[in-house]
């Protein structure tokens, strides 16, 4: 690929990126914030790609931090949101009544 | 089962991943409504899943070993990591992930300098300057982020530590690591691996000499720049490494991140400069002693409960406190026998109690506490002037009104919970200690104000108690 198709695709996907997050609300932001943290970890790719290739010991050992790092990254960043947003059955706003199905019951006896 | 083989760059793979970043796109959309956001999470997820598939897939790339081992040892942390984190620990979670993240992606530019560096030839800028970048930011992003960790989790102390001319230091820095890289830039034939590993290392002091004059209360937006800066620098890698996935994926969380930066800093009224670089909560530790002094009408449970049983309404302001007494249970409860009484009882909730924005929803959320008793903060504030008793479980800056009132308040202009307009104030807290910004909160010391000290979910559990037996 050349550079300036790079660059031309950076650019297209940073508008599209402050396109897709219009006025969240502040509940959200948390969850929101953890959701695109496990997205960035999409990195590991590279430490995937440098061990994959690597023909180096220290090569190896960078790498493989690298895709362990990585893989905490995605698998705890998705797996905490999922929980965070899991918190949110009912709807924020008094719109409806959904009983409430989780199976964290809690203290309300 | 015989690997298809996938070739680098080629059609199939970045078909592939096309697929992976259109699915992170569906996904962060669908995470901005609160009705589609868990869906969100997973097709962000399942996008992910294309993308790792499809590396594991391309031509030539072996080593399975080194490779399995580490995919598996990382997802085993972060599984156990995620599925032990208590709820309130939730946002030092996401300062470590964030952490680990950029690590990842200063460790990848360092390793794939040095396969460059192996080659013998002179780098090609458009692969060095990229990598350079990722290698700073990242760095800086991983320090940054273990420094936010360490203050959430109570490792650093959450005031902010001021060090002698730390601006001046800063910049220093900041003009070492570019011209560290452009001397490496210049010298693209034989480029110094030591000046490389330097520039990781100034990164590094730099991210730590940032965070750590920022108080623990602006915390959430620190972590969300740093995640939009990981972002970037995985971004930046994907230059480096020529791959779409990561330019794509890296951009959006950068610029999406951004915006979701500019939004927290709006809702505590703040500018994002401002957070970074005022030292937050330093100015009026001078002026701390001279109120300590000051006379407080204190309460016990008991007194606590008959004047919320024989009020008409109640409103509950829960903070930090009761995320970490784990209170949530215990307050529900005892609002549930308030309103065997015929009381009313709601919950304000101001945009960044807790620790992070959205934090006391979650918890009362799993306390069972129907999310239409949740008022934020623009709807309960006119109610204060005719709620008989605002009930403070744990919170502190968000209803100082010094925000209003001291022009010269480090949290002057930050939006508040207007408890002080209620008739009366009960706050529950275990001392008179200062919240996270480090600063006095005048409320305490109001006419209309009593304190319960005690640890929020034992004083909520009591005053249950005696409300059942009035």
């Amino acid at each position: 690929m050349s550079l300036m198709t790079e660059i031309t695709i950076f650019v297209l996907a940073a508008f599209v990126g402050f396109e897709v997050i219009s006025k969240v609300p502040t509940t959200l932001h948390t969850p929101l914030m953890s959701q695109t943290n496990a997205i960035h970890g999409i990195v590991m790719l590279g430490g995937l790609i440098v061990v994959g290739y690597a023909n180096d010991p220290l090569e190896y050992v960078i790498g493989a931090i690298a895709i362990a790092f990585g893989a905490i990254n995605i698998v705890g960043g998705f797996m905490v949101t999922d929980r965070m947003l899991g918190m949110f059955t009912r709807k924020p706003k008094p719109k409806a009544d959904e009983p409430p199905d989780s199976a964290d019951g809690g203290g309300s006896s | 089962m015989p690997l298809a083989v996938l070739a680098p760059g080629g059609a199939a793979s970045t078909a592939l991943y096309i697929v992976a970043f259109s699915l992170f796109i569906i996904g962060i959309k669908r995470g901005t409504h609160p009705t589609t956001a868990k869906q969100g999470n997973l097709i962000a997820a399942v996008g992910m899943g294309v993308a790792v598939i499809t590396t594991l897939l391309l031509d030539g790339i072996g080593n399975w070993g080194v490779l399995f081992g580490a995919l598996i040892v990382g997802s085993a942390i972060g599984v156990v990591a995620s599925v032990r984190v208590q709820m309130t620990d939730m946002p030092q979670m996401v300062a470590l992930y964030n952490g680990v993240g950029g690590g990842a992606v200063a460790l990848i530019a360092w390793a794939e300098f040095r396969h460059e560096l192996s080659l013998g030839e002179t780098i090609p800028l458009d692969l060095l300057i990229p990598g350079l970048l990722s290698a700073v930011v990242g760095s800086v992003s991983f320090w940054g982020s273990n420094i936010a960790f360490g203050k959430l989790q109570g490792i650093i102390p959450g005031q902010p530590i001021k060090v002698f001319g730390q601006q001046v230091i800063n910049a220093l820095l900041l003009v070492g690591v570019i011209a560290a890289c452009v001397i490496l830039a210049i010298n693209n034939d034989a480029p110094s691996e030591w000046v490389f590993i330097g520039v990781l290392i100034a990164s590094a002091i730099l991210g730590v000499l940032v965070v750590l004059p920022i108080g623990g209360a602006d915390m959430p937006v620190v972590i969300s720049l740093l995640n939009a800066f990981t972002g970037l620098a995985a971004a930046s890698a994907g230059f480096a490494l020529d791959n779409v996935a990561l330019i794509v994926a890296g951009t959006i969380v950068g610029s999406s991140g951004t915006i979701l930066t500019l939004e927290m800093a709006t809702a505590m009224n703040r500018s994002v400069g401002h957070i970074l670089f005022a030292g937050f909560g330093g100015a009026p530790a001078a002026s701390q002693g001279s109120t300590e002094e000051r006379p407080v009408t204190s309460v016990n449970a008991q007194d606590a409960a008959i004047k919320m049983a024989y009020a008409d309404s109640v409103v509950i302001v829960p903070g930090y406190g009761m995320a970490v007494a784990q209170a949530q249970h215990s307050v529900k409860e005892m609002a549930d026998e308030l309103e065997k009484r015929g009381v009313t009882v709601d919950y304000a909730i101001h945009p960044v109690a807790g620790r992070m924005p959205g934090h006391m929803n979650v918890l009362l959320a799993e306390a069972d506490v129907p999310y239409e008793k949740l008022k934020e903060m623009e709807e309960i504030n006119p109610e204060m002037p005719r709620t008989d008793v605002a009930l403070i479980i744990g919170a502190n800056d968000v209803t100082n009104p010094a925000a209003k009132n001291d022009p010269d308040s480090p949290i002057a202009g930050m939006p508040i919970i207007e408890v002080d307009q209620a008739q009366q104030v009960i706050v529950i807290k275990r001392s008179l200690s200062p919240g996270f910004a480090g600063i006095d909160n005048d409320l305490f010391y109001a006419e209309n104000t009593s304190m319960l000290f005690d640890d929020a979910k034992q004083a909520a559990a009591d005053i249950a108690a005696e409300v059942q037996n009035l």
